[in-house]
């Protein structure tokens, strides 16, 4: 029986196309967020090859549907999005013009990274664009709360075992390797962050509400006036009458968002314009998952230590 | 007997459904609650209190009396429960997610059951619509001032509401449709099947479609950069509708070194197309083809550059052809970081038709060049000119020169202004101005590229 489900293997091997060496062919991962690639590459190390269309510095709401990500896409053996509606401008077009069956959502190379995870701002009423750019299923920035990075690179490999099995092991031993550095961070993290519980900030756009709530943070309100909207003179005076009367010392800026009312808020206030990154790759030194926390973790305790 | 009563319902309120739905609330990771804000100055529960004794049988007064103050009660904790979650309570940061102890488990077992597509949950009214396509329409109003006597627009116009409806069919397929509704009829602008699952990398559409010749004619009216449609195509193509052809399109992807895209297309189409085929016999087909090449220059400017060819009978005699060649080019640059502030993009295409004419052959050509530039977020400025020469008499040629102004106040609508003039074969100059507003409601389209 064995020999016979060997050679079935083998010869499905060939017709594939996969190069028969001794080492095995990397499972070529592709991803929307170089979070997602992130979080695979710490999972899948050397089994997987991961790449990812979405720069961290760039605005994952707005990305051009390029035909060079067609070409990525046709080569793929999967496919990891954000899903919740964040890549819904650029990849379904992508998807269907990639002739790659395998990565379809429905298909068993598509991951739909929200799955299982805590997602916060779930519209409990019927949305309109009246409310701005909203996502009817929930805010798609989840993955910046560490334990949702559990969870979604829980659900990374269970997929990378599915379709790669003879890698299970090594799968599971990263897994578990990654899970027990994420809990000493998360420790880490909690404790840097723990004196600056119930702190009130305001932020650009509502990247943050899963950050806030993993460290007791208060988003008392944003520059933008609603979800995609660039500021307005008024909301912007608003803000500026909020941060007076509650305080508040922090303007957080994602990079991809022009600093001018922000800095103009600060002037106004006296409050700090911290640049924030919400992605991997938002800065050279944000290498990996970990160094994502690391450097915002530490940037906001400095700012909050540098005006007392 | 009414305040008592109504302490006694808080008190079974709180001590019974409070703090047990709170903990739940928060992932029950945590193992005592933080000094959590309490109810304004109400005791601290006491679950063991008994529980209401009402002696004698309530009147109705009094039921109604207590469900007001019940449903009261549960208006406040809803609030004091949304407190908490915002994060009021302090310090919990650690705890609030799944317990960080449940390490290093031999094989992951992710939430919900691997393979399956998750989706994501929906309101509940929205689960029988699961299968209905996704539907958006897009206005497109046009105001026109200013003389024109060679191409006479409205003065005001709901110029175009484009229906769309795009679903999966299977899982070999997808559908899309196109319906344009003018102030007079309706038109199928398109509607196709396209395969996506085939093999050897083939991508199949079949049914009515825009024709794959060059870089404007597949596009819609709404995703143009200019409120009108520059004159090589309406000169060449058969009219402002374009080429629109119905029948085949199968596209391949061509291999080639590096990290360069490139597609060819062929169409077999139906020999029949508004003022540009006319097939005499039902065996008399339109073919086109089409093959572009993609490559980003760097991380911000990309390059793409198409060739097409078309084909198809003129209907002028039972043999006669007309044969269309064209080229085109855009030059995109957009840095990643400033994406959504700034950005330019310059495009040109060349079109040639040689119309086979028993009255003499006529070769005419035409072309344009436009540039677009990205000033803030929501404000585009861009240039435009165009020439061509008329497609079944080439010594007539007209030409014209635009500016363009574009504001988006969302995504969703869109305000353009463009300063046109055009001068036409016949000797005749017109200034205009046009005005066009559009809007879109429904679903969420990709964004054109």
């Amino acid at each position: 029986m064995k020999p016979t489900k060997l050679a079935v293997a083998g010869l499905a091997l060939a017709l594939l196309g996969l190069p028969e060496s001794p080492a095995f062919a990397k499972l070529k991962v592709v991803t929307t967020l170089q979070d997602l690639a992130s979080l695979a590459d710490l999972v899948g190390g050397d089994r997987v090859e991961t790449l990812a269309l979405v720069k961290g510095y760039q605005d994952p709401h707005f990305v051009d549907a390029k035909p060079s990500f067609i070409l990525k896409l046709s080569r793929a053996d999967a496919l990891i999005v954000a899903g919740l509606e964040l890549e819904i401008g650029y990849l379904p077009p992508l998807l269907d013009q990639s002739r790659n069956a395998k990565i379809h959502p429905g298909s068993p190379g598509y991951l739909d990274a929200s799955t299982g995870c805590e997602i916060l701002n779930r519209p409990t009423q019927q949305v309109t664009r009246a409310f701005g750019d909203v996502h009817p299923y929930g805010n798609p920035h989840y993955w910046t709360d560490p334990e949702n990075g559990r969870i979604i690179a829980r659900s990374i490999a269970a997929k990378l075992a599915e379709l790669d099995p003879s890698g299970r092991e090594a799968y599971a031993a990263n897994l578990a390797a990654f899970e027990g550095r994420l809990t000493e961070k998360e420790k880490e993290w909690a404790g840097k962050m723990a004196p600056y519980a119930a702190t009130k900030i305001v932020t650009f756009h509502d990247s943050w509400p899963n950050f806030a709530r993993r460290y007791g943070l208060i988003i008392a309100g944003h520059v933008e006036p609603k979800p995609g909207i660039p500021p307005s003179p008024t909301h912007t005076l608003e803000i500026i009458n909020l941060i007076m009367t509650e305080k508040i010392r922090l303007i957080l800026v994602e990079p991809y968002f022009d600093l001018k009312t922000p800095k103009f808020i600060a002037e106004k206030t006296g409050a700090t314009v911290l640049s924030f990154y919400p992605s991997v790759g938002g800065l050279p030194e944000i290498k990996d998952y970990f160094a994502l926390f690391d450097y915002d973790i530490d940037a906001f305790v400095s700012a909050m230590k540098g005006k007392p | 007997m009414k305040s008592r009563t109504s302490s006694t319902a808080m008190a079974i309120i709180f001590g019974f459904g409070l703090h047990p739905a709170v903990c739940a609330d928060e992932k029950a990771a945590q193992p005592s609650a933080p000094s959590a804000p309490q109810a304004q100055g109400s005791p601290p529960a006491a679950p063991s209190q008994p529980p209401v004794k009402v002696s004698a049988p309530p009147t109705a007064e009094e039921v109604e009396a207590l469900r007001r103050e019940i449903e009261e009660l549960r208006r406040q904790i809803q609030t004091l429960r949304d407190q908490l979650r915002a994060g009021l309570a302090s310090g919990q940061g650690m705890a609030l997610g799944a317990a960080p102890g449940e390490t290093a488990s031999a094989i992951p077992s992710p939430p919900p059951a691997p393979g399956l597509p998750a989706a994501p949950p929906a309101a509940a009214s929205q689960t029988s619509n699961y299968f209905n396509p996704s539907i958006s329409v897009i206005g497109n109003y046009l105001g026109v001032g200013g003389s024109n006597g060679t191409e006479n627009l409205p003065s005001s116009s709901l110029r175009e509401s484009e229906v769309s409806f795009q679903a999966i069919v299977d899982p070999y397929a997808r559908a899309d449709f196109f319906l344009s509704f003018g102030e007079e009829g309706v038109d199928v602008e398109e509607g196709f099947i396209s395969f996506t699952s085939l093999p050897a990398g083939l991508l199949a559409k079949v049914g009515r479609m825009r024709t794959a010749f060059g870089k404007i004619n597949p596009l819609h009216l709404h995703v143009l950069p200019w409120p009108d449609e520059p004159l090589p195509l309406v000169n060449l193509l058969g009219g402002e509708e374009g080429w629109i052809g119905t029948g085949l399109s199968v596209a391949v992807l061509v291999p080639l070194p590096g990290e360069v895209f490139s597609e060819a297309t062929l169409q077999v189409l139906r020999g029949d197309s508004g003022e540009l085929f006319a097939a005499t016999q039902r065996g008399d087909l339109a073919y086109n083809g089409h093959y572009r090449v993609f490559r980003d220059l760097s991380e911000a400017t990309n390059l793409e550059v198409g060739l097409s060819y078309g084909l198809g009978p003129n209907g002028l005699t039972s043999r006669s052809a007309t044969r269309l060649e064209g080229l085109d080019a855009t030059l995109r640059w957009k840095p990643l970081r400033t994406a959504t502030y700034r950005s330019a993009s310059f495009r040109g295409e060349l079109i040639r038709s040689r119309r086979e004419d028993p009255l003499g052959d006529q070769g005419a050509e035409g072309w344009f060049l436009s540039g677009e530039y990205q000033l803030a977020k929501r404000w585009f400025t861009g240039a435009r000119i165009e020439s061509s020469e008329h497609a079944d008499d080439a010594t007539q040629r007209d030409r014209g020169k635009a500016l363009l102004l574009t504001f988006w106040p969302s995504e969703f609508s869109q305000v353009r202004g463009e300063l046109r003039r055009r001068e036409y074969a016949d000797g005749e100059t017109a200034d205009e101005l046009l005005l066009q507003i559009q809007f879109a409601i429904g679903a969420h389209g990709a964004h054109p590229f």
